[in-house]
């Protein structure tokens, strides 16, 4: 938490409505998002009560299941689950456009670009709240493993033929959401207190009614008042007025309305089960059918209002433009839908319960470059964000004062121009410390060099590579700063790249007097971390490489082999 | 293999003779590295107990019996120190040192060293005997024929993926470093894979020992650098199953000062640490910004008169006592914006040339006194990163005489009021201590030192 952001909040706290954090939309937002809210029951991991899908605002499909324990009522949900969201997933596969991928040529070891294709628009997949991604990858995960009846003819309790297919997707969503800033699965929580910051904290914001309310409340009302309402009123019955974005449902619903009504669905059917004659047969049935539309009613009542949150909650984003980087980052969620759509095509496996090592460090190598680079593109594309930087000492914008061209030494002098600005800010700068500023959208650097006061400030070298930090370690300069200059100081930097091949710097490559510039102390760009071995190639080190890896053609090995059933299984 | 022994008496008995408890040491590791079976070993080594030295030393006979070594360490500087002592000890030895092709990549001092051969291409520097180079660098090393040896230095605060990175380049390796210390993060979620031998965010020691536990563990039991005074309770609060003791007795150091005391509380914390090595300045109770103020006044003006009173220190290095220079003292924070806010009063009272640094930047470094701005320290709650015990454990042993905390009242009654409630994983090995107890152990000590600092 940013000091900027701690004073959004405070600001917010004291006058009960949320105060933005961006002035731009910092996620991608599809066309056609896949709105998704589940619910799950009480008391056992991962039963589906039931769900709000669909794609369109009005008119969203209800699923439900009628008895959570039954896991054949679970199949034909998970089924009808796979109804809506594989066709909606696979609309999304055959629009390609064509695209270059670099690859390691296998015989020849070097990087060659290859034509490949990418899906133009990717499905977007979005819950109300964090819990939601979580439903999503553990559906995904209880799903993917399953045999169907055509994969397995002698499996004794096959799933429906779409859903490990269903689960493959829906692991590849949960994974992906682990990367920062991707946008192919979004919790709605996420994305608005991305946005806006309220007086609530992080815990508080996880319920997407009292946070809506911050957002929503009209000048003159408080924001606060709504949402405590919304998380704490309840009607005459002892209903909560604003139902939780689940997953997870309110214990008085469960009590008082969900659990008997389940009861009287589950003597529905034992009754029908146990009917004398087709006539008593078919009045039994109605009865069932009565129970059934009952609990429909009841997972309709407290997921719609969710559904309608969510929407909500896109039309506020909407207001905000959509940041430019963010279509470069949605670009590599579409690279990664391609590549899973490949995968699913070329009959590969579903995805490891664990990743192996190399895969594992790849992940964590990935996301981290991720998130650098989300939190250097977030501030280049908003002012507000760039103001939290410049407040934190890694960035600072000013004017510029003089330059001054001189050369580098050598036999061909190259333009290194001496830049001074003037800036309010305090960047923490060492001699030789690195800055960047944006230049047509590539990154400039420079190199501090001084305070243009009489001393300069005292440091080391700020050499080190691979050192670590709370947050990122640093020294700052206020030591030498020049005191009592109250506009600020004067701070001169020597340009060093990006300006063209001449002697003569290209035009409009060379800050000038009255330029207005920022300038941030971390990189624009990430570079890529150390290639790290193939996982056949793991080393002594890391146990080896993964059995799978080690079959004769090189192809992983199935799927593992069920753990063996203990007696603490069966109670 | 280490194993938990009886914490040692608070100073050594008559029998114990450290240099020659240290030497033992070293020539079971150097056996194992030269002659050994296993793929690894693995050596603990507590602050200021010869790690370098002995880095240096295996190097040395690793290149003497004609196996080519590549040493892995973790930052620029790490590898540039490493190579000046190594030309320092043998200035025959031919070293290559493999740099980065940013500007300005490696220490200017290495160019007037006529054996150290510098590249930013691994293969120009094929044949030397020894090339040395972070493990950033290492990683990027692809197509070369792998080194028979390599010495992984500082191998706890390198991640398991940076050594999966490099451990396809060595056949085998000997892995050092301090266990103690602050451990390696990663900036991105990595929970996922908590438990895994293989987890990609634990450090590298962690991993290898996970699929290798029969690899010789050594350490080494000697702190040459903590004074008598500081050993025993860094050994118990840190290492409380490893313990170490100091190479040199209550009577070996003293620090003592020209200038009499002022009678204030900066000069009476500063006599109180000249005489037990320890003292802790408390300032009122007071929930803080995190550069506060008064406590970062208040470190300055100790480093101020550290420096005015004319501070002498005698140890086993000189028969004549050192004076107390500004290069002997450093000053440790948590944050570097703490750091800022310190040197920026240190420059106010027109000290210059006295280190300020966070733990994580002051890892591997000695100094004669410091001064500590406690983590603690005037906050409203004891996050996992204040807590961390390697950070503290990075503070606290950093001096060769004397450590002077400075810290606001109540840092007992709030490490109270948060327990350390991290979620237990399947899998993982649980670390001894856990941040709180090792912050109550330093502080019940720091207690018997204390200081108030009245306001003027």
């Amino acid at each position: 938490m940013t000091l900027i952001d701690n004073l959004a909040r405070l600001e917010a706290a004291a006058s009960g409505r949320a105060r933005p954090r961006a002035t731009v939309r910092h996620r991608h937002l599809s066309e056609r998002p896949l709105v998704l809210v589940p619910l799950v029951t009480a008391g056992e991991a991962g039963a589906p009560l039931g769900a709000l899908i669909g794609t369109e605002r009005t008119s969203p499909r209800l699923l439900t299941v009628a008895q959570p324990r039954d896991r054949d009522l679970r199949f034909a949900f998970l089924s009808q689950l796979a109804e809506v969201l594989l066709p909606y997933v696979e609309s999304f596969a055959d629009d390609v456009e064509a695209a270059e991928r670099t690859e390691t040529d296998p015989e020849t070891g070097k990087r060659v670009k290859v034509e490949t294709e990418l899906c133009a628009d990717a499905p977007q997949l979005i819950v109300p709240s964090r819990a939601g991604v979580e439903f999503v990858r553990l559906l995904g995960r209880s799903m993917r493993f399953r045999r169907t009846a055509e994969q397995d003819p002698d499996a004794p309790y096959p799933a429906p033929p779409r859903v490990p297919l269903l689960g493959r997707w829906l692991t590849h969503y949960g994974e992906r959401s682990r990367v920062p800033g991707s946008a192919l699965l979004l919790a709605m929580t996420d994305l608005l207190s991305r946005h806006w910051a309220t007086g609530q904290s992080s815990l508080e914001e996880q319920h997407l009614g009292a946070l809506l309310a911050w957002i929503e409340a009209p000048e003159g009302t408080s924001g606060e008042a709504a949402a405590l309402r919304a998380e704490l009123a309840r009607d005459a019955d002892g209903q909560l007025l604003c139902p939780p974005a689940g997953p997870a449902t309110d214990p008085a619903f469960d009590n008082d309305l969900l659990a008997p009504a389940i009861e009287r669905h589950d003597r529905a059917r034992s009754a029908l089960a146990a009917a004398a004659d087709g006539v008593e047969a078919d009045a039994l049935l109605a009865s069932l059918a009565a129970a059934e539309r009952e609990i429909d009613a009841l997972v309709a009542s407290r997921t719609r209002p969710t559904w309608d949150a969510v929407w909500r909650g896109l039309d506020a984003l909407c207001t905000l433009p959509e940041a430019p980087h963010a279509v470069d980052r949605w670009r590599g969620d579409r690279w990664s839908f391609t590549g899973h759509r490949d995968r699913v095509a070329a009959g590969e496996p579903p995805q490891p319960r664990v990743d192996d090592a190399v895969t594992a460090a790849n992940k964590l190598a990935t996301r981290e470059r991720e998130q650098a680079r989300l939190e250097a593109q977030e501030a280049l594309d908003d002012p507000l964000v760039m103001a939290g930087r410049r407040l934190a000492g890694e960035a600072f914008a000013g004017v510029v004062t003089d330059v001054v061209m001189t050369y580098s030494e050598g036999r061909s002098p190259r333009p290194r121009p001496l830049v001074t600005v003037r800036t309010a800010d305090r960047p923490h700068l060492d001699p030789g410390v690195k800055v960047y500023r944006s230049l047509e959208g590539k990154a400039q650097s420079a190199q501090f060099v001084t305070y243009d006061v009489e001393d300069e400030g005292e440091g080391e070298d700020g050499r080190d590579g691979g050192d670590g930090g709370d947050g990122g370690d640093g020294r700052d300069g206020a030591a030498g700063r020049g005191a009592g200059d109250g506009g600020g100081s004067l701070v001169v930097l020597r340009v060093l790249d990006k300006m063209g091949r001449g002697k003569e710097p290209d035009a409009g490559s060379v800050p000038e007097a009255g330029d207005r510039l920022c300038w941030t102390l971390f990189e624009h760009e990430q570079r890529g971390g150390p290639k790290l071995p193939d996982p056949e190639d793991t080393p002594w080190t890391h146990g080896g490489p993964p059995q799978s890896a080690t079959t004769p053609s090189g192809a992983p090995a199935p799927g593992e082999s069920p753990d063996p059933v203990t007696a603490e299984d069966v109670l | 293999m280490t194993t938990p022994a009886p914490p040692p008496p608070s100073s050594a008995p008559p029998s114990f003779d450290p240099g020659a408890e240290a030497g033992r040491a070293t020539d079971a590791i150097l056996h194992d590295t030269l002659h050994g079976t296993h793929r690894g070993v693995v050596v603990d080594s507590p602050p200021g107990a010869g790690k370098s030295t002995l880095v240096v030393r295996a190097a040395r006979e690793l290149a003497a019996a004609g196996r080519p070594l590549m040493v892995v360490a973790q930052t620029n500087a790490q590898v540039d120190d490493l190579v000046l002592r190594l030309a320092e000890k043998d200035p025959e030895l031919p070293v290559g040192r493999l740099h980065s092709s940013d500007a300005d990549p490696y220490d200017k001092a290495l160019d007037a060293l006529p054996n150290v051969r510098k590249s930013a291409k691994a293969a120009d520097l094929a044949g030397l005997d020894v090339v040395v180079s972070t493990a950033a660098k290492w990683g990027h090393v692809k197509d070369v024929e792998p080194w028979g040896h390599a010495i992984v230095d500082e191998a706890y605060q390198m991640r398991s993926d940076a050594l999966l990175a490099v451990a396809g380049l060595f056949e085998r390796a000997l892995f050092v470093g301090d266990p103690g210390q602050l451990d390696p993060f990663a900036i991105a979620e990595a929970d996922q894979w908590a438990g895994l031998a293989y987890d990609p965010s634990a450090s590298a020691v962690t991993t290898l020992l996970a699929h290798n536990p029969t690899l010789p563990q050594h350490r080494l039991p000697v702190s040459w650098r903590l004074p008598a005074s500081a050993a025993p309770l860094v050994s118990d609060a840190f290492y409380p199953y490893t313990p170490f003791r100091s190479g040199t007795g209550h009577e070996d150091r003293s620090l003592r000062f020209a200038v009499p005391s002022d009678g204030s509380g900066p000069d009476r914390v500063i006599d109180e640490a000249a005489v037990s090595g320890w003292g802790l300045l408390e300032l009122p109770a007071r929930h803080t910004p995190r550069t506060d103020p008064e406590a970062v006044r208040a470190v300055a003006h100790v480093v101020r008169r550290l420096l005015d009173r004319g501070g002498a220190a005698t140890s086993e290095r000189s028969p004549e006592p050192a004076p107390l220079t500004a290069d002997r003292i450093a000053v440790g924070t948590a944050h570097r914006d703490q750091a800022a806010a310190v040197r920026g009063a240190l420059a106010a009272l027109g000290v210059v040339d006295v280190t300020v640094d966070t733990a994580n930047r002051l890892q591997g470094r000695e100094y004669d006194v410091t001064v500590v701005l406690h983590p603690l320290s005037g906050r409203p709650d004891a996050t996992a990163f204040h807590l961390e015990t390697g950070r503290l454990c990075v503070l606290a042993s950093r001096h060769r005489h004397a450590c002077i905390v400075v810290c606001r009242a109540g840092v007992e009654s709030l490490l109270d009021d948060h327990p350390s409630m991290d979620p237990v994983r399947l899998g993982v090995t649980v670390k001894f201590p856990d941040g709180w107890e090792a912050n109550h152990a330093v502080f019940a000590r720091l207690r018997e030192h204390r200081v108030p600092l009245v306001a003027p």
